[in-house]
């Protein structure tokens, strides 16, 4: 019986992805006996009369979006480095700074003065993701350490750049990538990680790339003497993650048509750790499912999302959020997946033994 | 003569090993800037008691970097050291505000005993996740560091002053030393003062130095933090030394938030916020490697003193702005990250200690 279901998840290519599915489950079980209103998705008109989706679940998708496209890459870091980039928020920071200086600097915004500030800041992003990506491929230093330098001083650049606390811009383009595109009800956002999904899922599904990172991601040196080369793979992973914050930094901008350089994307580097984890994924480096982080992203802002639906005000939602975690990490974790094992083993042990007496017996 | 004696010539030829090194060059850089401070801006840096107010203002600093350091040594990280500075600050600051003024000195007992007893808490349950049931250091501590801020924001989310008699007792007892002090212009000699809190962070440095350099559970987490699996031949217990460690870490992160609050009798819901990143950066300046099996407490200690220095001088400079103390700061931990891993490249290739090698290669 327990062999069966084993092959059945694996059939389904499931795997690393069990837990997580299991929690969004849980999840989603635990709302529906609360109050099945939850899953409610209403139409509303904006101001500008334009239909919008809304509802709870439409809240959980549309916030998401950021952490989501933020945690793809820091798979891809993780995987190829073994560690984890803590700077993300405040590189996400600097590349909104960039993004919304020039946006006001250039006067009026059309589609290609949009287009032109949204290159800017990709480009502001990977080049300071790639000194990350410098110190740790190059130098060896661990990830971690290194990129606690843009952590600490990343969002006194973005206040440098901006030049003054929350710059604004205000036009309908930036509203309509931050809310809705008028006609269409669904969160632009949401596109916008169907997009960045594509991109890495053409770039690591279509080519070798994800044989090389995770090869790097296991065994540094047998990679090298293999023919791969570990500082270019770990570059490459640095600027995709320069990539996703440099689209996320734009989601976030547009979503508040302003940048605060204190407030703007904060703490998003150790939720998108925690989604890496929660997907089932090792923070040591290695083999890696991209699939699971994302799944890991939803499920934290379902959580929040449940939180807050549940009346809990939003300052004391960590503390609820921390016991969450807690669970699904320890229901993940080496120690308790052994002990599973072996009572499994028992367990057939024991039904063997038992068909064993009873053809003795008969 | 020459073969007198090849243990002893051996000896005085044996390199400096890498943690040495490195603390040397933090001491180094932390005189250097200490000197030319007092050089080039004089005035206020001048006093002796500007050098102790670095101790007085960041105690709660020093005792977490130690906490820290101890945990990388082993090989883990605890990033949850800030949310419990928070919390113990929190929930002490509360317990003050509800006891009894007149059983003044059982308060200030049962307050540390709090203190104490919360961090002992997150260090027996981080401690468990982490050694029994091998979950991710990173992931544990940041849940754990969720839970203390989460918890310190359900219990007030307003400030709260501690004004317990029993309490300020504490806060403005000073340890005063005469002769460091300096005659202020109305030719009265005011003293140079000590708070509680700075000579318990001074213990504490002490106290760490001798048990990783003394005891079994010392030596077990450089063990650990060098090889988990020799350790684990050489019959190190790994699992109960990585617990005892986060147990310690916690325990000293309580203590940093008694001595917080003791510095500064008032508590709110972003208490040393960030204040774990510090941490982890001043024991990166001190020597210790995030690897583990490296590290030193004393060079942790001038970590600390170099980035409150830092910031120091950059207040009285006039630059006086946060971010461009952050970015001074940003600016100096990237200089010494850089210049340990050329260091320790150099040593690598010069082939004149093999330690230096394993520890840039291993992951």
């Amino acid at each position: 019986m327990v062999k069966k279901t084993e092959g059945f998840w694996k059939r389904l290519g499931i795997g690393q992805l069990a837990i997580p599915l299991t929690a969004m489950a849980l999840l989603f079980l635990f709302n529906l006996i609360r109050d099945p209103g939850f899953f409610e998705v209403v139409v509303n008109t904006n101001n500008s009369g334009n239909p919008v989706l809304g509802g709870n679940l439409i809240s959980v998708i549309n916030s998401a979006s950021e952490l989501a496209i933020i945690s793809m890459g820091m798979t891809l870091v993780t995987a190829a480095c073994g560690g984890q980039d803590i700077s993300v928020g405040a590189v996400g920071a600097i590349s909104a700074s960039v993004f919304i200086k020039l946006l006001i600097g250039m006067g009026n915004i059309n589609a290609g003065t949009l287009i032109a500030a949204a290159l800017a800041c990709v480009a502001t992003a990977v080049a300071f993701m790639l000194f990350n990506g410098t110190l740790v491929s190059v130098f060896k230093i661990q990830p971690m350490i290194a990129t606690l330098i843009l952590y600490s001083c990343g969002r006194s650049i973005a206040y440098w750049i901006t030049g003054s606390a929350t710059p604004q811009v205000d036009s309908p383009i930036i509203t309509a990538i931050g809310m809705t595109i008028p006609g269409i009800p669904v969160p632009t956002p949401v596109f916008m990680v169907i997009l960045v999904g594509l991109i890495l899922a053409v770039i690591f599904k279509r080519t070798n790339t994800t044989l090389y990172t995770q090869s790097v991601g296991i065994n540094e040196r047998a990679a090298r003497l293999n023919g791969i080369s570990p500082v270019a793979v770990k570059m490459l992973t640095f600027g995709l993650l320069g990539m996703c914050v440099a689209v996320a930094s734009i989601i976030a901008t547009c979503r508040m048509s302003q940048v605060s350089h204190k407030t703007i994307l904060v703490d998003i580097e150790m939720d998108a750790i925690l989604a890496v984890a929660i997907g089932g994924n090792s923070l040591g480096g290695g083999k890696f499912r991209m699939s699971g982080s994302i799944l890991g992203a939803y499920i934290i802002t379902m959580l929040t999302v449940t939180l807050l639906a549940m009346g809990i005000n939003s300052v004391n939602i960590k503390a609820y959020k921390a016991v969450v975690i807690i669970i699904i990490v320890a229901a993940g974790s080496p120690a308790i997946k052994r002990w599973i094992a072996a009572w499994k083993r028992r367990k057939s042990a024991g039904e063997k033994d038992a068909a064993v007496k009873g053809g003795a017996a008969s | 003569m020459t073969t007198a004696n090849p243990i002893l010539r051996q000896r005085r030829r044996e390199p400096l090993t890498d943690a040495s090194l490195l603390t040397l060059i933090a001491m180094g850089i932390f005189i250097a800037m200490y000197a030319s401070a007092v050089i080039f801006m004089g005035g206020a840096f001048q006093k002796v008691q500007q050098f102790l107010d670095l101790f007085n203002e960041n105690a709660a600093l020093i005792i977490i970097s130690c906490a820290l350091t101890l945990v990388m040594i082993g090989g883990g990280i605890n990033i949850s050291v800030g949310g419990i500075i928070g919390l113990t600050c929190m929930a002490c600051a509360k317990f003050l505000e509800y006891s009894a003024p007149e059983n003044s000195a059982l308060a200030v007992i049962l307050t540390v005993a709090l203190a104490l007893g919360v961090g002992l808490a997150f260090g027996l349950l981080e401690g468990f996740m982490v050694s029994y049931l091998e979950i991710q250091p990173f992931i544990v501590t940041l849940a754990g560091m969720f839970l203390a801020r989460g918890l310190t924001t359900i219990l007030s989310v307003n400030p709260v002053k501690v004004t317990h008699e029993g309490f300020q007792v504490l806060v403005k007892t000073k340890l005063q030393i005469p002769w460091l002090g300096y005659v202020a212009k109305n030719g009265n000699l005011i003293p140079a003062k000590l708070e509680i809190g700075a000579i318990v962070a001074v213990t504490v440095v002490a106290a760490v130095w001798l048990m990783l350099r003394y005891t079994k559970l010392g030596r077990g987490v450089y063990a650990l933090g060098g090889n988990r699996q020799s350790a684990l031949m050489l019959g190190v217990n790994v699992k109960s030394v990585c617990f005892r460690s986060y147990v310690i870490s916690c325990l000293l992160a309580g203590l940093a938030g008694l001595t917080f609050l003791m510095h500064k009798p008032a508590a709110n819901a972003s208490i040393a916020m960030r204040s774990e990143m510090d941490a982890i950066a001043a024991s990166i300046i001190g020597g210790t490697l995030l690897t583990g099996g490296v590290g030193n407490v004393f060079g942790t200690l001038f970590g600390v003193m170099i980035l409150a220095a830092i910031q120091k001088i950059i207040g009285l400079s006039p630059l006086n702005e946060s971010w461009w103390q952050d970015m001074a700061s940003g600016a100096m931990l990237g200089i010494f990250i850089l210049l340990q891993s050329v260091i320790l490249k150099w040593r690598a290739k010069g082939g004149k200690d093999t330690g230096a090698k394993a520890a840039t290669q291993s992951r």
